[in-house]
């Protein structure tokens, strides 16, 4: 059916070099953990006004948020909701090609 | 890297500036400003946005992907060498595949759901903050990715520095934006500019760099999993099609 369906020679190739990747990734994100004991690592929000009242003390905000998450762990939660969103739709569309791919190679060579 | 965390371990106090502009925290005609200029790379994404689904309703999926991975990327906020955390953006991949505008609706999507949840971000800099993740990111990916392609770059090499570049100079861009409504007493635009990127330009380089990591993990699982269609939609989109 897809002429272009091929046996993915690339495939244990990609999962090494991926794997490579996420380590990369996960080192940057550790690193500055580990050497920085002491840092609060805190959410940016907050500093950003420190640096707006440094340069214009009189600065009020003129609008606050509509609604706000009653409780950092319930912004947590909104966070992990979002991310389980975004995850979840990627592996099942990557699932979805991955059969995809499957049903069309096996229509070709249906032993 | 280490060098950067060492020397970032001895001069840094530990500040940071680095998500979105907060709810409140650009004066009115500031924030009016950036919503009058993202309004047409809006309107020009929802037609690109329409065009593409209705001549190939196949790549709705992939759009959908494109969208996913901006959900996931800018809700995992990521310690940094500063000693603070910001988060990547991910708009990159969608705007290597979709073109730039179609990521200014899908930024400015993922942005109203922060701003309205989350409290991170704000209605009132909406404008600024879709003009800086959903406009200067996507077009920055968007020219770094095929100038690179142009001059016979690697796809793995023009993929990373379109999302790494792309994610650092949104945040040039919020530097620009609060320096612009914040000027300094004494030494204006300038110096509050050199002050905001000060703070934040080392937040976002070790994020800059696992946005672009990211990107082009993503981007090999869709090459060995769609080959075909990814080619096809690259095709198409050089020659203009959709």
């Amino acid at each position: 059916m897809r002429a272009t369906v091929t046996k993915n020679p690339l495939g244990k190739k990609v999962f090494i070099l991926n794997l490579l990747l996420l380590i990369m990734v996960i080192a940057l994100a550790v690193t500055p953990v580990i050497m920085l004991q002491d840092a609060e690592f805190g959410g940016a929000d907050g500093e950003a006004e420190k640096v707006i009242s440094e340069i214009d003390p009189d600065y009020q905000p003129w609008f606050q948020p509509l609604w706000e998450p009653p409780s950092g762990e319930i912004e947590s939660l909104l966070f992990a909701l979002q991310a389980a969103l975004g995850a979840g739709f990627i592996c099942y569309y990557l699932g979805y090609m991955h059969g995809k791919r499957k049903a069309a190679k096996n229509q070709d060579d249906p032993s | 890297m280490i060098a950067l965390g060492l020397g970032s371990f001895l001069v840094m106090p530990k500040a940071a500036y680095a998500m979105h502009i907060m709810e409140g925290f650009l004066p009115v005609k500031w924030s009016i400003s950036w919503y009058v200029l993202s309004l047409p790379f809006l309107i020009w994404g929802l037609i690109s946005i329409q065009k593409i689904i209705h001549k190939e309703p196949k790549y709705k999926m992939l759009l959908g992907l494109a969208g996913a991975f901006v959900f996931i990327l800018s809700a995992l906020k990521i310690p940094s060498v500063t000693g603070s955390c910001s988060h990547p953006t991910g708009v990159g991949l969608g705007a290597i595949l979709f073109g730039p505008t179609a990521m200014t609706v899908i930024g400015c999507i993922v942005l109203i759901f922060q701003a309205l949840l989350l409290a991170h971000g704000g209605i009132t800099t909406l404008g600024a903050n879709t003009f800086s993740m959903g406009v200067v990111g996507p077009f920055a990916s968007f020219i770094i990715y095929h100038g690179l392609k142009r001059l016979g770059g690697p796809q793995w090499l023009a993929v990373f520095a379109a999302a790494a570049l792309g994610n650092l100079l949104t945040y040039v861009t919020t530097s620009v934006q609060l320096a612009l409504a914040f000027p300094a007493a004494t030494g204006g635009f300038m110096a509050s500019l050199t002050k905001f990127l000060g703070v934040f330009a080392l937040t976002q380089l070790p994020l800059a760099i696992s946005e672009g990591l990211l990107t082009v993990f993503i981007f090999n699982l869709l090459t060995s999993y769609n080959s075909a269609e990814l080619k096809e939609l690259l095709m198409f989109r050089k020659e203009g099609k959709v």
